[in-house]
């Protein structure tokens, strides 16, 4: 019995379903960290999952190619964060509820227009999602062939992102002023760059990740679109930011970690479901993002600047 | 253009913006009408046809607003003291829960008893659900509102494990739903055959008596400045911590009575569609009725109207009935941009 | 040749607060133009304007002859003009050179070129002795290194005219020596310095030119070497107001003991306490003096029961306190003014009768037994605070963040000595107030050592602090030293046991 449990780690299929199912959590979580590195907390980011999945699934099945599905997407989740810097940068409201507003609104007009373009369809039409595409050599080795290099363009662009964050916040003039608006925005603007337009621009691509990681659902991971089906990966992405100190590369080993923990429990669920009830299974992930959270609260440093609005020409 | 910090907030304000985003969400409303393709002035006729045009649509709206005006409470004590209590859907089900334990035939009492002591139950349960995330903020700094929201999922999953095992109606043909609250446990109705019962009544006393606490003791002063600036509050020698606490339990007990009243009001016994997202929307009702609890009452009956109006409108005239949650998000949206224009005035010069 | 800066004309004005009026001056290359004036007289006000911080209502700012596009950091620092301002601008998570580095290259470049940024840095510290490495950490920095940061940022821009705004508010006297030298090389390479400050000395020591403002209008402007001391205080201040002047008094026993008190860092702000051992008499004012970050903050903290020290004990009135909260300890007769007093003093939002009653939420008079707050008492207790304190307001119903940083100071000492405290704790008390409520402040405290309660007075002013303290501590990396009688010291002595003379022992 114990040994089925380990047996799962030595499957293929298990390495490769981790890698899957961290797609869409590691771009939001990307997207969420480039937000907060600027000082602004993105809670739209669960609605912004929503609309990106619906975007990029309702374009494709318009008939446009996958990768303008996938442009289309990002481009929404732009706008949204766009709205979001409307408030939060520029009216300088409240980041919370500003947040919860965003994921109430996105996620219900993204339902209504669904339902306007599709009005009466039970059973939800699909597309012909991203096929897995091998890589030349490393496919065909055994185990970490299957595990790693048999995935969609979708999945190895999500794993491209890492590298592009990580370049963009630490070796570009514009990712240190990111850094520095959500430190102490007032270095940023006595050096003479605006703000506000650096946190807009920051929240513009953040959203626009967060979308991406969205339209991974219904264009990679399934191939229709469902109502709730980011179903609070975008809250466990806030968790995981924080859990991974608002550092790209932790970010990785987060999404990794909790992938696995998931794609886990799944075949868990089918060793032990006659015992233990599948819903239990289901809770572990919602639980496992507050333990972390609870890990990380007691040595992490939050972005100082982090829910602080800034206001030019304002009496400091 | 720029912003102006306005030195003195006359009363009356805040109320006119909000007043103005209304006005503003039901333009926006009529331009997505329009985009479903149906006149808009039409739609808002049906849309008030169908929530105020019969006796029966009015007693609708008013049972539809019963669970709004608990859920709008529970948010607006939390947010007043910037407690980002997101949890409210979940503590309402805890609610639910607990009179679904203790009301369907654990015990019984005479109804004069019985429906007291199943509120009281909801309302502790409720209070319970919130109170590791109020401890684990003020004492591991650890965010409430992730903590809050994904706590939301964590119980709906529990709900659904007790509906399908333990807990489930053997008479209820398959349907995953608990046994029926007792008679004894049942609110009677506030106008006969319709379904507005009492909770609506018992709401609003809630309402009130929670807008006295505010206003005139010492626990809604304290609560006040701990909203208002925490810091200032414990050098005054507020006890920040517990007046937060507090502050937790009256919000998750708001919340757990949205569950008890649903269930031993509106249903009679607990299933796993209670709330349509009762939890969410009483954010928007908080932020649209400025966060005050007579406030709250009256951005809970709009926001039935929205719902039970929409349902009808989507009858008539087909459009998805998700305009209702569309309007619900566009309020909350609305009334920031009010609350920005209440604390700065917008001058418009070089 | 056009002057470096020219100003014309420049007002401005905050909703109904005229900060700026009619101001008009210039600044050559090659001199250092003080600008003078007590707290509120528009100093900072008028720079951040010229700085493009703010844009002006009226008037223009010229540089080199060419008109400067207003309410444009980016304009100001094209044309040559820096700041430093009087709170860092730095991000403390990133190096030296990653905020020398900021706002230097395009936004739209990809990739950041930090080469030639080091060399240049590091010339630019040997040429104005400015010494920092580039690859240390700001958050690993004291606050004379930060400083020294901020100018070179400034001249790492290839700024010709330098502001500097109140640059020695937290330094020892010998680091501000340390500055006036690099400003003087800075000068004689041919930058311009605009100098803003409130401390005469400092000015005559180091300008060529004063320009002396009040309410937000020039009085005046002269050469330093013409000035004297009190023409320049009769300027700045107007009509004459004396401070009170301590005289002695009779000392009581001790009122508040701390016997070898430890804390632990609470965060990385705070610092730790290290077996601090004194006690503090009634009718007793104790300076305790330092540079920011040695213990101060920890120190007031511990004896007014908002951090529980991990060793050692409060004693209060002989008695050794087990509950450390702000409540017990105010019930104790500890009071505690903060040095922040909008972000930790009132609640800004609420009115002036509810700010003027917030330490009273357990006084039996305010609030009944029933947990109902009395208003009508509550408004009557605010009102006598009021008056008493001259606390000046147009409705005792407005916020209190309407009210100026002196009448919020007078409400705040006036709610806490309205409760007759026997020990208080103050930290920067006069800070950013003119001279009217400065001298209110003192008045104040001069009075409670007069009827007999302990005060310890926290202040990083080392004239308030002769001016007031009977004796004096001096603390240093958490550890605080033997008390000095005020007759014993003077500014040179306490300003080398700030920076850590005499300090071996421990």
């Amino acid at each position: 019995m114990i040994l089925d449990f380990l047996e799962v780690l030595v499957n293929a299929g298990f390495w490769a379903a981790t890698i899957r199912i961290a797609c869409p959590l590691l771009l939001a979580t990307l997207g969420e960290l480039v937000c907060e590195r600027a000082g602004v907390l993105n809670l739209g980011i669960e609605g912004i999952m929503s609309i990106g999945a619906m975007v990029g699934w309702t374009a494709v099945y318009m008939g446009a190619d996958l990768s303008t599905g996938v442009l289309v997407a990002a481009l929404v989740g732009a706008a949204f964060g766009l709205i979001h810097a409307g408030f939060t940068v520029y009216l300088g409201a409240s980041q919370h509820v500003t947040g919860i507003g965003i994921t109430l609104f996105a996620s219900s007009i993204g339902y209504f227009a669904f339902r306007l373009l599709l009005p009466s369809s039970t059973t939800p039409p699909k597309i012909t999602a991203f096929q897995p595409l091998d890589i030349p050599i490393l496919s065909d080795l055994p185990f970490l062939g299957e595990a790693f290099f048999q995935h969609t363009a979708f999945t190895y662009l999500a794993f491209l992102a890492v590298p592009l964050v990580l370049w963009l916040l630490n070796r570009t003039p514009f990712g240190l002023a990111v850094k520095v608006a959500g430190e102490n925005p007032m270095a940023l603007e006595a050096q003479g760059i605006d703000v506000l337009s650096v946190r807009t621009l920051a929240l513009v691509i953040g959203s626009a990740l967060m979308a991406l990681g969205g339209a991974y659902l219904t264009m990679s991971a399934f191939d229709a679109f469902y109502f709730g089906m980011v179903n609070g990966r975008g809250w466990i992405a806030v968790a995981l930011v924080i859990f991974a100190s608002w550092r790209p590369s932790k970010a990785l080993l987060g999404a990794l970690l909790f992938a696995g923990l998931d794609a886990y429990q799944v075949r868990a669920q089918q060793l032990a479901g006659a015992v233990v009830p599948y819903q239990f299974f289901l809770m572990l992930p919602y639980l496992l993002s507050i333990v972390a959270m609870v890990v990380a609260a007691k040595t992490t440093q939050y972005p100082k600047a982090l829910l602080t609005p800034f206001r030019r020409g304002e009496r400091h | 253009m720029r912003f102006e910090a306005r030195e003195t907030i006359p009363q009356w304000l805040p109320w006119m913006t909000i007043a103005g985003a209304c006005v503003g969400t039901l333009c926006f409303a009529a331009v997505l009408i329009a985009a479903a393709g149906a006149p808009p002035l039409v739609g808002f006729k049906e849309l008030f046809i169908g929530s105020f045009g019969s006796r029966n649509a009015i007693t609708e709206t008013g049972a539809t607003a019963t669970p709004l005006i608990f859920t709008g409470l529970a948010a607006a004590i939390a947010f007043r003291a910037k407690f980002w209590n997101i949890g409210v859907e979940g503590q309402l089900y805890a609610g639910a829960l607990a009179v679904t334990y203790f009301g369907t035939g654990l015990i019984e009492l005479p109804p004069f008893l019985m429906i007291p002591f199943l509120l009281i139950v909801a309302c502790v349960a409720g209070g319970l659900t919130l109170l590791p995330m109020v401890l684990l903020r003020q004492f591991m700094r650890v965010d409430e509102v992730v903590t809050t929201l994904l706590t939301n999922f964590v119980i709906i999953l529990l709900v659904s494990y007790l509906l399908e095992g333990p807990w489930k109606d053997p008479y209820s043909l398959g349907w995953p739903q608990a046994a029926a609250i007792i008679d004894a446990g049942v609110l009677p109705q506030l106008v006969p055959r319709s379904r507005l019962h009492l909770g609506f009544a018992i709401a609003i006393i809630a309402a009130i008596v929670i807008w006295f606490v505010q206003s005139r003791t010492i626990f809604g002063f304290s609560s006040k400045a701990v909203g208002l600036n925490q810091s200032a509050a414990r050098h005054s020698g507020i006890s920040v911590t517990k007046t937060i606490i507090f502050i937790g339990l009256l919000s998750g007990g708001m919340a757990g009575l949205a569950g008890a009243t649903e269930t031993i009001g509106l249903k009679g016994y607990l299933t796993l569609d209670l709330s349509p997202g009762f939890g969410y929307t009483g954010i928007a009702v908080a932020m649209l009725g400025n966060l005050h609890p007579i406030g709250v009452i009256f951005a809970a009956i709009f926001m039935a109207i929205i719902y039970v109006g929409a349902d009808a409108m989507s009858r008539a005239i087909d459009v998805p009935t998700y305009l209702a949650d569309v309007i619900v998000a566009t309020t909350v949206l609305a009334v920031l941009i009010g609350q920005v224009l209440v604390r700065y005035r917008v001058v418009i010069r070089g | 040749m056009a002057p470096l800066l020219e100003v014309i004309n420049i007002g401005k004005s905050f909703g109904s607060l005229v900060a700026n009026r009619n101001i008009t001056f210039t600044v050559n290359s090659g001199e250092v133009l003080a600008i003078l004036g007590e707290n509120g007289a528009g100093k900072t006000t008028l720079m951040n304007i010229i700085f493009g911080h703010y844009l002006a209502d009226e008037g223009v700012v010229k540089c080199a002859g060419r008109e400067l596009r207003g309410g444009d950091p980016r304009a100001a620092i094209e044309a040559g003009i820096g700041m430093v301002h009087q709170h860092f601008t730095l991000a403390e998570n990133l190096t030296v050179l990653e905020n020398t580095l900021v706002g230097t290259q395009s936004l739209w470049k990809p990739t950041l070129s930090s080469a030639e940024a080091r060399q240049k840095l590091v010339a630019l510290t040997d040429q104005f002795g400015l010494y920092i490495n580039p690859d240390a950490y700001v958050h690993q920095m004291s606050v004379g290194e930060k400083q020294r940061l901020e100018i070179l940022k400034t001249l790492f821009n290839d700024c010709r005219l330098v502001i500097l705004d109140e640059p020695t508010a937290s330094l020892t006297p010998q680091e501000a020596s340390g500055l006036f030298a690099s400003i003087r090389k800075m000068v004689s390479s041919g930058l311009g310095v605009i100098l803003i400050s409130h401390k005469l000395n400092e000015i005559m020591q180091v300008s060529d030119r004063i320009i002396v403002l009040r309410s937000g209008e020039t009085v005046g402007t002269l050469k330093t070497a013409d000035a004297s001391k009190r023409q320049l205080g009769e300027m700045i201040v107007g009509q004459k107001i004396m401070r009170p002047v301590r005289r002695s008094s009779r000392m009581f026993d001790p009122k508040i003991r701390l016997q070898d008190i430890c804390t632990r860092k609470t965060n990385l702000q705070s610092s730790m306490l290290k077996n601090i051992n004194l006690a503090v008499r009634g009718g007793e004012i104790m300076g305790v003096v330092g540079v920011a970050g040695n213990g101060q903050q920890s120190l007031a903290k511990v004896m007014t029961g908002h951090i529980k020290p991990t060793n050692g004990n409060v004693i209060i009135k002989g008695v050794i306190a087990l509950e450390y909260t702000p409540m017990a300890f105010m019930e104790l007769g500890v009071a505690y003014i903060p040095e922040d007093r909008t972000n930790d003093g009132v609640v800004g939002d609420m009115s002036v009768w509810e700010n003027a009653v917030l330490t009273e939420t357990k006084n039996t008079d305010l609030v009944s037994s029933t947990k109902i707050v009395r208003t009508l008492q509550c408004r009557s207790a605010a009102e006598g605070i009021c008056s008493v304190n001259d606390v000046r307001f147009q409705s005792i119903n407005q916020p209190a963040r309407s009210l100026s940083g002196g009448n919020i100071q007078k409400l705040l000492i006036g709610r806490w000595f309205a409760r007759s405290p026997e020990i208080i704790v103050a930290c920067q008390p006069s800070r950013g107030l003119d001279e009217g409520a400065i001298s209110a402040v003192h008045q104040s405290l001069l009075a409670a050592r007069g009827s007999g309660a302990a005060v310890v007075l926290i202040s990083e002013d080392l004239e308030e602090i002769l001016a007031l303290s009977d004796s004096i501590i001096v603390m240093y990396d958490g550890y605080a030293s033997a008390p000095f009688e005020n007759n014993d010291v003077d500014i040179t002595s306490l300003g080398m046991r700030m920076a850590g003379e005499g300090f071996d022992a421990f």
